[in-house]
């Protein structure tokens, strides 16, 4: 061989590097790992670890009475408690067949609507963070601390609130609190709009938002993934509508379904959801009924009947569903929880694949994940 | 056929355990959500139950799909081939409860810590 000819380069491999995002990390909300497979900018395998704040709620079930177990509900979703503590009475008061005054059904949807608009809030004012706008959140929780006041003057908490009880609620509504509500949701109006010219007509949002990250609604039914993330792949699955519970049936409020699938779809839907929590919110006040707000002979000692009963209801996040076994004791047999963050988080992996890195942290702030929701 | 008010499904479907592939598949194609699958562990009867929920999203229909297994060798085919949801809540049924679901694809610990060799919510799990 010569030393003139040209050796020619060889050929390079197809390199993939693993980056890792996480568990601390300002993207994933809270604490949750995701272990990245690079092919350059580009993922090729997106591995969510989670676990890091894993409590164990379903076994601290089995060793205290139902009733001591209430203020675990408000410890898994931190931001949409609400809801958890209704599904859990609810699912007590089916077993043990507890009937709930009126008024407390109303108080129940007031405060549990509340709650998804602060929830709403906050995504609103994260996620935008994580697409590298501050200002937003600045606002979002300006509004937010207003819904807190009032659902702490009312329940004690600001956040963990454990203010349901079997077969009602622990305290009435006072006259504070109505005019409170009505005096936000008459604030919140005008709100919506300038949301709506600040936020989502900005053309940079809508770059980064518009066909990234589309979930087919197949995806979406072949993982349980619900909520927001099912409504704005085409699919009007809402739990207050297939499976109505409290007084839903007697409100007026639209399912908001956005059919693109892509990151602003599910921005579309959270946005459009806000503006129905206050229309619920604003009729639940004017049907208000007079009343007592907790049933009178419920047994400070609850052994529900033998069997396992579900309740199922539409959190912040998607569908809830909690199945209580009981065996006739004071103590549940078992307490599953079905939380929709664990089940939309579960399709990331397979939805995230050939996105380029900063699209997919788009995607997994549309997704709106509560980590302790996951990990539970 | 149960009643929707009282338990909150309404279909309730025992199956051997060998079954739970067919009843996923047929579930599948009449186009039913995957909801979650869960343990429990009945241990004086000697017995673990795996319980499998599913929803529909156009419709009303909750459909519950449960099997038991001898708590001596608690193994059912997994159902992550139909729906790939399953995966997870069926890692973490593995890791609570010890049962074991052939076939799955990785069925290491999903919340426990990567090394746990203990199953907590077996009823005889002592911290």
């Amino acid at each position: 061989m010569s030393t003139s000819q040209v050796i020619p380069a060889p050929e390079q491999p197809h390199e993939t590097f693993v980056l890792n995002v996480g568990p601390q990390h300002p993207a994933t909300h809270g604490v949750l790992r995701l272990k990245l497979t690079m092919d350059g900018e580009y993922i090729t395998r997106a591995e969510p670890v989670c676990g890091y704040i894993h409590r164990m709620h379903e076994k601290m079930g089995e060793n205290r009475t139902w009733a001591q177990y209430l203020p675990n509900t408000g410890r898994i979703d931190y931001l949409a408690a609400m809801a958890y503590g209704h599904a859990y009475v609810a699912a007590v008061e089916r077993a043990a067949k507890i009937e709930v005054p009126p008024r407390a059904e109303y108080i129940r949807v007031i405060t549990t609507e509340l709650n998804r608009i602060s929830s709403h809030l906050v995504w609103f004012g994260a996620f935008l963070l994580d697409l590298g706008g501050f200002t937003p959140l600045l606002y979002a929780f300006d509004d937010r601390e207003k819904i807190l006041d009032l659902l702490e003057a009312l329940t004690g908490s600001r956040l963990t609130y454990c203010y349901y009880r079997f077969g009602g609620v622990c305290n009435d509504v006072d006259d504070d609190f109505i005019r409170g509500v009505r005096e936000f949701v008459a604030g919140m109006w005008p709100r919506m709009k300038f949301y709506r010219e600040l936020v989502t007509d900005n053309i940079i949002l809508r770059k980064r938002l518009i066909g990234i990250g589309v979930i087919s609604d197949e995806m979406c039914r072949k993982y349980g993934a619900t909520g927001p993330v099912i409504r704005g792949s085409g699919v009007g699955y809402d739990v207050r509508k297939m499976e109505p519970y409290s007084v839903y049936r007697d409100l007026d409020f639209d399912v908001p379904v956005f059919s693109e699938g892509d990151c602003m779809a599910r921005y579309l839907v959270r946005m459009e959801e806000m503006v129905q929590s206050l229309r619920i919110v604003e009729q639940a006040l004017d049907k208000l009924p007079a009343g007592p707000v907790m049933t009178s002979g419920v047994p400070r000692v609850l052994k529900p009947p033998a069997g396992d009963y579900c309740f199922a209801v539409e959190a912040a996040r998607g569908r809830l569903l909690v199945r209580i076994v009981s065996d006739n004791k004071e103590i549940p047999y078992r307490v599953r929880w079905r939380t929709p963050s664990f089940c939309n988080l579960s399709l990331f992996e397979e939805a995230s694949a050939g996105m380029m890195l900063p699209d997919a942290l788009a995607l997994l702030g549309s997704l709106d994940l509560v980590i302790p929701d996951i990990d539970r | 056929m149960v009643d929707h008010a009282a338990k909150g499904f309404h279909l309730d479907a025992r199956v051997r355990p060998a079954r739970v592939v067919a009843a996923a598949a047929l579930l599948d194609q009449n186009g039913f959500a995957m909801d979650a699958v869960t343990g429990v562990d009945w241990i004086a009867e000697n017995e673990m139950e795996v319980v499998y929920d599913f929803f529909h999203p156009a419709h009303v229909w909750r459909v519950v799909v449960r099997t038991r297994v001898p708590r001596s060798q608690p193994e059912v085919p997994t159902i992550s081939e139909i729906y790939p949801g399953a995966n997870w809540h069926e890692r973490e049924t593995h890791e609570f409860f010890g049962i074991a679901f052939l076939g799955h694809p990785n069925l290491t610990p999903l919340l426990l810590p990567e090394d746990a060799t203990y199953h907590p919510l077996r009823k005889d799990f002592v911290a």
